[in-house]
């Protein structure tokens, strides 16, 4: 369960556009005719995506109305999944992860690079280069740690010198290309290996 | 050692392409029709001859499982559901199914939705494995193409669908009865069990939930043979494993291994050996976050299956080996698991929701030594507390890696406390737990 902060100012208004509708029809088509409330998800993320990632209040409205159903339920989903973003973020979403495998492999140091170059506290939206970050619970990548997600991205096997190219390139909006930052061919093993504290 | 013949993910990293024509080459959808002609019951009890356990992290018997779904289907509709909700610490080997043998995943929800008289395969995706699931609907897409999807699947005359639903972010939807409640558009709360999904499962219907790579195996499983399957690994314990070892080791690596295989072995041949030598070895925490760790000494002489570990208290779970070598602080490890229970307890039982938060407060004490030696029989105490009394499993989860720190390393906790109260003085706070976190001169 987390904790989450509905934003203080609220657009008043929320409809899909006329993609998102018709990708709304597909989604539809996926579940059983009177089970439409399981579009629910689905659709949280279309809002989030029409509206610069983040839903706001209305959306979970106009969604509880087009599924017919009550919007405490919509706004229940909405507050209880941790990738709803009930805030604005940056365009450039950094999520560290910090659980204990990243952990153990340095995490701590790239927090500390997101709190020198991005923001001092998390979910603060940087002034320069449109960018903010959050430490997240493991993201499922642990033998590739550290890692962080920007986006939708994975930027894998990390150390400290290719995080700050990382979060200089976000800064200047020219991201890098995601994966592995130590040059493996995604999660085998690497021959010979290399130094164990080849890490951040 | 498991010979490379007998391997079943050839492209775990990779290495031969991940689409369709490639999977086919590799032996994919090679006579899955006559698979499926030869009927329920032979795809079932061949399943059970090759003693196949769930994947996910329990290791129920795959072949049980399917057999407890109704046999004839009555008014409802019987529904399949595949788990890619991989999110325990440590784990990550769905993903790489995901990515690169996508289609040993779809051939596998085609022939157990035909087993289990599913027509209709949901696979729910956690969502920050966003590209992964593009990934899949591209497979997916591919195997339609191929008409083996889709009405008379693969010429076996059985219509097939599969669905992807994302997760957003919820660590309890890995939990089945969970993971259900999401796809009906619910918050992730897991049910009461029984009734088990098999009778009341999604939307009220009989419902099989399996772990992507068991689902995975069972084509190669069905064309070799359930025997060939069980003649790999230890009896009760068959098969390959896909291991995922993090952690303090040199090459940190996924790799496919027969169960069974000594840790230590797999350890130094597969992922370089642990930083520093394996003198300078810590702990082990075997199968996942929720799984108890292991103290050098039995690291030293046990072997990876279901049995074995659970003799030593601890259990195989997920197989994400994750290694920890004397330079970390092994409490803060522990702590950072502790957060993550409490930062992911759904709150619907009591004693897990304030359980986990509890245990996770005593451990950071113990981590800034300001823990009181009756805190440790406070943290135990708790621990007892919260396992057995929740409505799912996680309350076990969030416990036993405490319960595994209390076992092995009491010593080491008792070394960071201290005699003196914590509170010797009032003050005007109304949660006598949280006073620790003022940062006042009681602390």
């Amino acid at each position: 369960m987390s904790l989450k902060k509905v934003h203080d100012e609220q657009p008043k208004e929320f409809q899909f556009n006329s993609e998102n509708l018709n990708k709304a029809q597909e989604i539809l088509k996926k579940y059983p005719e009177k089970n439409r409330k399981s579009a629910v998800m689905p659709f949280l993320y279309l809002a989030q995506r029409q509206n610069n990632n983040w839903i706001p209040l209305a959306a979970m409205k106009y969604i509880a109305n087009l599924l017919s159903m009550p919007y405490i339920s919509v706004y229940e989903v909405a507050t209880f999944y941790t990738m709803y973003n009930l805030a604005p973020v940056g365009k450039h979403f950094i999520q560290v992860c910090t659980t204990t495998p990243c952990l153990i492999r340095g995490a701590d140091k790239i927090v500390k690079l997101c709190k020198e170059k991005i923001s001092p506290n998390e979910n603060e939206i940087s002034k320069k280069g449109n960018c903010s970050w959050m430490e997240v619970e493991c993201l499922g990548a642990c033998v590739s740690a550290p890692m962080v997600q920007i986006n939708n991205d994975y930027y894998e096997d990390l150390d400290e010198k290719s995080t700050n190219e990382i979060l200089d390139s976000l800064i200047n909006d020219k991201p890098l290309k995601p994966g592995s930052f130590r040059g493996r061919k995604n999660t085998s093993p690497e021959s010979p290996p290399p130094n164990g504290e080849n890490h951040a | 050692m498991l010979k490379p013949e007998n391997k079943i993910f050839k492209n775990l990293y990779n290495t031969h392409g991940w689409e369709i024509e490639n999977a086919i080459e590799r032996n994919d959808w090679k006579n899955t029709k006559d698979l499926i002609l030869k009927g329920r019951e032979w795809i079932i009890n061949e399943v059970k001859t090759s003693e196949l356990r769930g994947r996910g992290g329990a290791g129920f018997s795959t072949g049980l499982k399917w057999s407890f779904a109704p046999k004839e289907v009555g008014s409802r509709p019987h529904y399949l559901v595949i788990n890619a909700d991989e999110s325990e610490p440590g784990t990550c080997k769905d993903r790489d199914i995901l990515r690169f043998e996508p289609q040993k995943l779809i051939e596998g929800c085609l022939i157990a939705g035909f087993a289990v008289n599913a027509h209709i395969c949901y696979i729910y995706i956690r969502g920050e494995y966003f590209n992964e699931g593009q990934r899949l609907q591209e497979a997916i897409n591919q195997a339609y193409k191929k008409n083996f999807l889709g009405k008379n699947a693969c010429g076996s005359g059985w219509d097939f669908d599969i669905h992807i639903h994302y997760g957003a972010g919820a660590y309890i939807c890995g939990e089945e009865t969970a993971l259900l409640e999401s796809i009906e558009g619910n918050k992730g709360q897991p049910r009461l069990k029984p009734p088990f999904p098999a009778l009341v499962g999604l939307y009220g219907c009989p419902t099989i939930v399996n772990n992507v790579e068991t689902i995975a195996v069972v084509p190669t499983i069905l064309r070799r043979g359930g025997k060939w399957f069980a003649s790999i690994g230890k009896s009760k314990n068959t098969g390959t494993k896909i291991f995922c070892i993090s952690g303090n080791v040199n090459s940190p690596c996924n790799v496919e291994e027969e169960m069974g295989i000594p840790l230590k072995e797999l350890i130094e041949k597969h992922a370089g050996g642990v930083v520093g030598g394996w003198e300078n070895l810590q702990a082990v925490i075997p199968g996942g976050s929720s799984m108890p760790l292991l103290s050098k000494k039995i690291c030293d002489t046990i072997t990876m299956d279901f049995d074995s570990l659970i003799e030593n208290k601890s259990g195989l779970g997920t197989a994400g080996i994750v290694v920890i070598n004397k330079d970390q602080d092994i409490v803060e490890c522990m702590a950072r698991i502790a957060r993550f229970y409490k930062h992911e307890s759904c709150g619907q039982c009591t004693p897990c929701r304030e359980g986990a938060g509890w245990m996770w407060r005593i451990l950071d004490r113990v981590v800034k030594r300001k823990a009181t030696y009756s805190d440790i029989d406070l943290l135990a105490d708790v621990t007892k507390q919260i396992e057995g009394h929740t409505i799912c499993a996680f309350g076990e989860g969030s416990a036993w890696p405490v319960q595994g720190l209390l076992r092995h390393f009491r010593k080491e906790i008792e070394s960071r406390c201290r005699e003196e109260p914590l509170i010797k003085k009032r003050v005007n706070n109304p949660y006598l737990v949280d006073q620790h976190l003022l940062e006042n001169k009681n602390a």
